[in-house]
């Protein structure tokens, strides 16, 4: 019997989490002399209080979704992918070459074949790694960490060789002009009023959306993610049911590294428009903390997305406006993730008692 | 009996776990040198009061009184000393130490070890002479058998001056021949004035060696009784509520043409060690063969052979045609696909996905099954659940709800659903692993009958059971492995348990 209902663990232990996460960072930002109630006015102003502010705030959900997914997949096989950077790095690599070398005709087209080559490159580079755990039993850990260096490493490569733009930058070329995915900007201009005006939001957030009802269904609905479930549920199991524990590494890694390639049509072509060094910007490891607090489901991922998105967006405006450093911000952040992730049972155990005795003294 | 104080008394102990009721009100008394029996089914309580007893768990109302004092034990060091030894199911020991270091361990005389385990050698010695208690202080545990395993957590507690040994199902992992000797350590232990609580769910042991037994069921103490005053369908009553078949009625068997047939089968695990050694054997329709032998003797190396998900080497032929043992395509959906179905020996950890809802428990291992598809991609939910439904409804499984979690499910149910899976699948060779392990002596009967019931259909079955009871009752032929051999088949009603015991020992099925 489950000890709390099922919304308590949706939504109320999130919740909780993120109330002690915000309490500890006012108590630190009162530490450095300034005040938690205007700072919190000011990330919310900043993140949530314009369409500009939306329009970025979206922007770093749509980057948070994908690698949220990708984790969350893996998570279901019980694989952990801490890989998602470098999948990504490499996955603006696909992006960058198709973008360059193929003369599209018009930006949907380009976004389709953006979108397949970002995620062929990413899952390429997953592959590595999810081959040599399940034919080796080379810990998927340890070698995705060590790819996200080799990628860096690859594109860096890249981008002073091949495909560097004449001058001093170590960075692709501007993609041609049919390349340039519409951003909210183009999308939601109304005569007078253009809303989302200059954000870098852009149309592959409907393409995350999208990508959220199709790894739901996947998970759920499907043969294939049943027996991704099973096999993350129990090796023994699977096995006995004549579930191929190599098959189920591999797959689910590559759909894994193929969302989390899937970002750079985001980050890439949908707003630099170029590839430059370090394009993911940590994205791959906010993935699992998006991951883990959206309790890998896909719906909770998007909701985890937009609250990181509000938080770097919000932590950017005030490191902007007020003398909180840039670094404090990251300090809230990772306080998030730590009480989402990390310290979930300690909110948890003291909740499930609540219940308990709630359900007794009703008894 | 009046005039000593009890060795343990508990009065009005109870304890929860949420909103289960794990002991209700218990209160037992044990009178000073007897061997006391604590019998009931699995989830009755028993191992939450001797939790309670030994300061694992905290009582939420209740008090203990050792040999007439009232005694807190917080914690198990407090049982210690209060002269409380436990000896757990699952022994507590360090593989890689030796038998003195295990029996030193944690009561150490100082933090210089040499004069601990002078000493404890010494003492050793001396125990062993009184209670038969022979173990070699030098072996490395993982090197000697689980019955001086379990002589050594018995020195381990009398080590530590215990008046009281609480043994928690002892000869589960035992051949008849270790549990008589064990059963003889503890009638020695009696004699010299010890207090033995005997927890078990076999009623043949409780009613061979204890002098009083206690029943508990669903928390409760449902009586206490001498011993010699009581019998086993009496007491199967006491455990369950109700009149209990102890025997599986059926009918002779129909023997038909041969379904399974098994040639020079080897098998090697991952580590490299040979588990199953040269074994031949056949299954017939309409029969059921049962395969004896204490656990560990390739008996579960053989069933995952059979089952698909292990590699082994020889011949497997089922309805004259040979099963692929080593290719790719040998897997458990291979072997489903030649009629097998295979109630696996730990549903706990291969049978079911204990965090999946029933209904997609029931889909597992026939996912790919046309009935269960929607489309080429999606699988058809609805459809699995409605099946549940029906199966639930025929295998009485309680609650019949397939939206619960199959951890939700008591053992006997989990094992309902299970086999109401297998079953189900109308197979040709049922292949069966301890049926009903862990599962409470109501929903054996139920579950034995459906196995009989399937035989009857001209079904071949392979039973592979620990609990020679449950062979002898439904086999019609039986086999005993040791060390990954077959010593001998025998019929059910030319043998005994001694002579099954002494084949599950090792000795040669001429000699025995």
């Amino acid at each position: 019997m489950d000890v709390m209902p099922k919304w308590a663990d949706v939504i109320l232990i999130p919740l909780i989490s993120i109330l002690l996460a915000a309490i500890l960072s006012a108590l630190v930002i009162l530490a450095i002399g300034e005040n938690p109630w205007e700072a919190l006015k000011l990330m919310v102003d900043g993140a949530l209080g314009s369409t500009y502010g939306w329009g970025y705030t979206l922007y770093y959900a749509t980057n948070f979704i994908f690698t949220g997914l990708a984790v969350s997949i893996a998570f279901h096989a019980r694989m952990f992918n801490i890989g998602g950077e470098g999948q990504a790095l490499i996955g603006g690599l696909g992006v960058a070459i198709i973008c360059l070398f193929i003369p599209w005709p018009h930006w949907s087209l380009a976004l389709l074949g953006a979108t397949i080559g970002a995620a062929i490159f990413g899952a390429a580079w997953a592959a590595i790694p999810a081959f040599l755990q399940a034919k080796r039993g080379s810990h998927i850990v340890i070698t995705t960490i060590m790819f996200n260096f080799i990628a860096a490493a690859v594109l860096n490569y890249f981008l002073i060789g091949a495909l560097k733009a004449p001058g001093m930058e170590p960075a692709t070329p501007k993609f041609p002009e049919a390349t340039h995915l519409p951003s909210f900007q183009d999308m939601f201009n109304f005569g007078e009023t253009t809303f989302f005006r200059g954000a870098p939001a852009n149309i592959t957030f409907f393409v995350a959306l999208a990508a959220c009802v199709a790894l739901w269904a996947l998970i759920w609905k499907t043969r294939l993610g049943y027996e991704i479930r099973s096999f993350g549920h129990s090796e023994t199991a699977a096995k006995y049911a004549g579930i191929s524990p190599t098959k189920i590494i591999m797959v689910a890694m590559l759909i894994s590294g193929a969302l989390a390639g899937m970002m750079a049509i985001n980050n890439v072509q949908g707003e630099a428009e170029r590839l430059v060094l370090n394009a993911v910007e940590g994205a791959g490891f906010i993935g699992i903390a998006v991951a883990l607090m959206g309790r890998s489901h896909p719906f909770g991922v998007l909701l985890a997305a937009l609250l990181f998105g509000f938080l770097y967006q919000g932590g950017a405006e005030l490191a902007l406006w007020t003398s909180i450093p840039r670094e404090l911000i990251i300090v809230i952040q990772a306080l998030v993730i730590l009480f989402t992730g990390a310290l979930d049972n300690m909110v948890r155990m003291p909740l499930e008692r609540l219940f308990l005795s709630m359900r007794r003294a009703k008894q | 009996m009046t005039d000593a104080a009890p060795a343990i008394e508990l009065k009005g102990i109870s304890k929860s776990f949420g909103p289960v009721q794990a002991n209700k009100d218990i209160s037992i008394r044990v009178m000073p040198g007897t061997i006391h029996g604590i019998i009931g089914e699995n989830g009755a309580g028993k191992s939450t009061l001797m939790s309670i007893l030994y300061g694992f768990y905290k009582a939420d109302a209740g008090e203990i009184f050792i040999s007439g004092q009232k005694t807190a034990i917080p914690d198990s060091q407090a049982a210690i000393a209060a002269g409380i030894g436990m000896v757990f199911q699952h022994f507590k020991l360090v593989e890689n130490f030796t038998v003195l270091e295990n029996v030193v361990l944690g009561a150490e005389d100082s933090g210089l070890l040499r004069p601990s385990l002078a000493r404890a050698r010494r003492e050793l010695k001396s125990l062993a002479e009184e209670y038969e208690l022979n173990v070699d202080p030098d072996a490395l545990i993982e090197e000697v058998g689980v019955g001086m395993q379990q002589r050594v957590e018995i020195l381990k507690a009398l080590y530590r001056k215990a008046d009281i040994l609480i043994l928690d199902e002892p000869t589960g992992v035992l051949t008849p021949a270790e549990a008589d000797h064990l059963f003889r350590i503890l009638e020695n232990l009696k004699r010299e004035g010890k207090t033995i609580i005997l927890i078990t769910h076999k009623l043949r042991e409780i009613m061979e060696i204890t002098d009083t037994v206690s029943v508990m069921r669903r928390g409760e103490m449902t009586a206490t009784v001498k011993t010699s005053e009581t019998s086993p369908p009496e007491l199967a009553e006491l455990m369950v509520g109700r009149k209990v078949l102890l025997r599986v009625d059926k009918a002779p068997a129909q023997i038909g043409r041969k379904i399974l047939e098994v040639k020079d089968l080897n098998v090697t695990d991952d580590k490299g060690v040979h588990r199953v050694k040269g074994v031949s054997f056949d299954v017939h329709a309409g029969e059921i063969l049962g395969i004896a032998g204490v656990a560990g003797n390739g008996q579960s190396e053989l069933l995952e052979v059979l089952g698909g998900y292990e590699k082994g080497t020889g011949t497997i032929l089922v309805n004259g045609e040979e099963i692929d043992l080593t290719g790719a395509k040998s897997d458990g959906q291979s072997r489903r696909a030649r009629g097998i179905s295979h109630v696996p020996e730990d549903r706990q950890r291969e049978g079911l996905i204990m965090d999946f809802h029933a209904w997609e428990n029931t889909a597992f291992g026939y996912h790919h099954d046309a009935e269960y598809q929607r489309s080429k991609l999606f699988m058809n939910n609805a459809a699995i659940y409605k099946d549940t439904e029906e199966k639930m409804a025929r295998f009485d499984v309680r609650p019949p709800d397939p939206n619960l979690e199959a951890k939700s499910f008591s053992g006997g149910n989990q094992q309902k659903i299970v086999l109401a899976r297998e079953i189900e699948q109308n197979p040709d060779l049922l292949l069966i692993g301890q049926p009903t392990r862990g599962v409470d002596i109501g929903a054996i009967e139920f579950i034995h009958q459906q196995i009989v019931a399937l035989r009857d259909q001209g079904k071949a079955i392979l039973l592979v059971s620990v609990e020679l009871e449950e062979i002898l009752s439904l086999s019609d032929r039986i086999a005993v492995m040791f060390d990954g051999k077959i010593m001998g088949e025998r019929m059910p009603q030319e043998t005994d348990e001694k002579e099954l015991g002494l084949l599950m020992a090792g000795m040669s099925g001429e000699a025995a």
